[in-house]
This record gives structure tokens, C-alpha cells and sequence, in this order.
């Protein structure tokens, strides 16, 4: 989507592509305008929340105010509702609608669903090779692609790794993969803000993989958005580094929520830091019990060796 | 802003159903949302307009119900009102809880003509 105004691009592929194959990336920059027909079209929306919380109930009153104006067009909609419920109760609702006509069509289906059935696909094709697939989840910066170079050269003479790269834009990480050994490609998300299924599933075709193996997927540098996109991995993996702060899992639960392993980077930084490494662990072991822990130094080497021997029996699994 | 990207599978999950029921107008896309489910509410209101936008879905009314988080404790066995996934169980204090609702991200209905 465009980061600009809002509105979607698809004028502007997701783009996969080989270390070498840069020179064919073209028609990267693009305006556009909103003109539907000669028409000018203008929208204005104004909202109001107002959210009151009685003990342990709630009430809801959400008002929405929408109106659109186009030449030959002019309607305005008003509707307020009021949530009311005990406990837990679903909210009751009070609507006033002047003009509900037309018939109803009940759909009941999860926007997600398009995704997690790829997902699946991808999954099973894994378990068919004998890959170990992993999902590798971060805020920019916290060390994730320096991550994957040691753990190539330390592991590449014992196990077959694979890489798909994520990032908005450049072929920087594929070009810093390439020279650490592994055959990967590298997935240019445009102003998208996460990997989806699909996108691994046609990165996939672009690898020769050969069977038994890990693949590593580097996931665009976001703690928020990839969280919600299941790509058919085995097992998530959230990087911290200790230059951050040490609240981020209660600042983002839902990715340390999904995630299976944590590793906290960076802590050859820690005499230099505020980070408390004990917090950190606590606070994520509240989102997510199940939560397994690596602290490392990928500068200094100190932790890695637990990583590598956890990759290796995982792979062996798998 | 993954919120547009939820926005445009929801649009095209509505506009296939509007199709199969041979829709020449939405007048209303109903959504639940989840609190917990990870999408903040006024972005995804402001992506479902830029989402709808040139689609049979235009101008139709956006009703987003918000759906309630509601967990089970795994120590305790307490079912409770959770309004963050870190939240303790108001029983025991455990911080184990299983999600039984508020994560939906869901299209549930749309009104045609």
C-alpha cells in the first residue's frame, strides 16, 4: 500500500529475485491519483470513541459519522450503537437504522483464511522435504540477518541452509547471504510490511531446494505486522537485542504471543545498558508461557554454540 | 500497517459473496473484529475505505463489531474477561490463559440488493 496517502498499489509487484538479478528492477517509482471516470471524489470521515469501562464490564458507545461526496452522488450516513454487556457477555446492540432494506447474506469467513490455507501448503511441502522452516521476527536493527551469516558458516559444512529474505526494498541482505554461502532469494515487499504465504509459496519455486535442510526466513524488520501472517514455518523465532527495551514483549504481545523462541541478541552491550535481561524473560513468559529463551553475543560468538546445537536437533526432527 | 492488507482480503471475501448472490448493490459490510486480534480499530476503519475503493463495496456502510477477549485460565480452570493477552487470571494470578474469544478477524455479513 502506498505509505503516502493510504490506498493500495497493485500497480506495484512484490518483487523476488536472485543475488545478480538487481539490473532487472525497474519501474520501481510510480504516482498515482484518485480519478474514478472524470468524476473528482472526495471523502470525509470523522469518528468519535468514546469508551467507558465500568468495573469489569463494559459499555461501548462507538459513533460514526461518514460522508461522501461525488459529483453525482451525495449521501450521508449517521449511526451511533451502544455496546452494553455483563462480564462477558457479547455486547448487545442497539441500533437505529431508518433505512435497512435490501437482504441479508451471512458470509462468517476469516480474512486470514486465504493465507493460512497457503500456509498449510507451504507446511506440508516442508514436512515433504524434510525441511526445517523458520520465521525469523524482529524490529530493524536487533541483529537478525547477522544472525543468519554466522549460523551459515558455522553450520553449512553439516546441514543444507536455505534463506528467503524479506525488506521493503533492496537486495542488500541477499547480497550479505550470498557471500556467507547459502542459496538465497531475496523477497522486495514494496511498502508492504510483512511476508505472507504467498509470497514464501512463489519464493519457494525460485530455490532449488534439495531435501532435508533448514530454511531460514528473514521476515521485513516489524514487530507488529508479521505477527498475524502464519507462513507455514515450523517455528517462529522473535529477536531482541539489548539495546532496546526491555518491556517490548508487553509493548508487543502478539508477536512474542505466536513466537516459540526468543533469542535476546547483543549481550556482549549489556555492562553498557539498562536492559535487564531477567524483566525481559519475565515479561515474556506472561504473553506466553511456552516461550523458549537464547541470550547471544552474534559479535562475540558467546550463547551461539546452545543455538547451533538447538538448530541441529530441531533439523533432525523435522 | 498490516491493517490494509486484512482490509483487502475482507473486501475480497465480500465482493466474492456479493457475486454469488448476485448483488447490484452493498448497501452494509458487517465485520467482528477482536480486541485481541492484533488490528488497531480506527486503522482498520480508515483501510477499509481506501480498500473498498472502485469495488462494488464503495459505498457501503462499514459496522464493525468489536469482539470482547475471553480466556480460560489453564492452572485454574476460571473463565474471565481479558482485555490485554498478558493479563493475569483474577483467580489465581496465573499468567497462562487460553484464548477462547477476540482474536476474530472476520467478515460476517454484507446487506444486498
Amino acid at each position: 500500500m502506498c505509505g503516502t496517502c493510504g490506498c493500495g498499489q497493485p500497480d506495484q509487484p512484490v518483487l523476488i529475485l536472485k543475488p545478480g538479478e538487481e539490473e532487472h528492477m525497474h519501474n520501481y517509482f510510480h504516482s498515482h491519483t484518485h480519478h474514478h471516470g472524470d468524476e473528482a471524489h472526495t471523502h470525509s470521515h470523522s469518528h468519535s470513541y468514546v469508551h467507558a469501562h465500568h468495573t469489569d464490564d463494559k459499555a461501548h458507545v462507538h459513533d460514526h459519522e461518514h460522508q461522501h461526496d461525488a459529483s453525482d452522488h451525495e449521501h450521508q450516513h449517521m449511526h451511533g450503537h451502544v455496546h452494553e454487556g455483563e462480564g462477558m457477555e457479547m455486547h448487545e446492540h442497539h441500533h437505529a437504522h431508518e433505512h435497512q432494506h435490501g437482504r441479508q447474506v451471512m458470509v462468517e469467513e476469516d480474512a486470514l483464511h486465504e493465507n493460512n490455507l497457503l500456509a498449510e501448503r507451504n507446511r506440508g511441502f516442508f514436512e515433504a522435504k524434510k525441511l526445517l522452516a523458520l520465521n525469523l521476527v524482529s524490529s530493524p536493527g536487533s541483529g537478525k540477518t547477522s544472525l543468519l551469516e554466522k549460523t551459515i558458516i558455522a553450520l553449512k559444512e553439516k546441514v543444507n541452509i536455505y534463506v528467503i529474505e524479506g525488506d521493503q526494498q533492496t537486495m542488500n541482505d541477499a547480497g550479505r547471504i550470498d557471500q556467507a554461502g547459502a542459496p538465497v532469494v531475496q523477497i522486495n515487499t514494496g511498502n508492504g510490511c510483512h511476508l505472507d504465504a504467498a509470497m514464501i509459496n512463489k519464493a519457494l519455486k525460485r530455490l532449488d531446494i534439495s531435501d532435508d535442510g533448514i530454511l531460514m526466513i528473514e521476515n521485513v524488520g516489524n514487530l507488529v505486522c508479521p505477527s498475524l501472517f502464519d507462513l507455514g514455518e515450523a517455528l517462529r523465532v522473535v529477536i531482541i537485542s539489548v539495546t532496546e527495551g526491555d518491556d517490548k514483549p508487553l509493548k508487543y504481545p502478539t508477536m512474542f504471543e505466536t513466537s516459540h523462541i526468543c533469542v535476546i541478541n547483543k549481550t556482549d552491550l549489556l555492562p553498557y545498558v539498562d536492559f535487564d535481561v531477567e524483566k525481559t524473560r519475565e515479561y515474556a513468559l506472561r504473553v506466553n508461557p511456552e516461550l523458549k529463551f537464547f541470550e547471544v553475543s552474534v559479535k562475540s560468538g558467546e550463547g551461539m554454540e546452545d543455538w547451533f546445537n538447538f538448530l541441529l536437533t530441531e533439523w533432525k526432527k523435522a | 500497517m498490516h491493517e490494509f492488507s486484512i482490509a483487502v482480503s475482507m473486501v475480497d471475501i465480500a465482493l466474492e459473496y456479493a457475486a454469488k448472490s448476485n448483488a447490484e448493490i452493498v448497501n452494509e459490510i458487517e465485520l467482528e473484529i477482536g480486541e485481541l486480534s492484533g488490528v488497531v480499530m480506527d486503522a482498520m476503519t480508515m483501510a477499509m475505505s481506501a480498500a473498498t475503493k472502485g469495488t462494488l463495496l464503495e459505498n457501503a456502510r462499514v459496522k464493525i463489531v468489536e469482539v470482547p477477549g475471553k480466556a480460560r485460565c489453564r492452572a485454574c480452570g476460571h473463565t474471565f474477561r481479558i482485555r490485554n493477552i498478558f493479563d493475569p487470571c483474577p483467580q489465581c494470578g496465573g499468567f497462562n490463559p487460553e484464548i477462547i474469544s477476540g482474536k476474530e478477524l472476520r467478515v460476517k455479513s454484507l446487506n444486498i440488493e
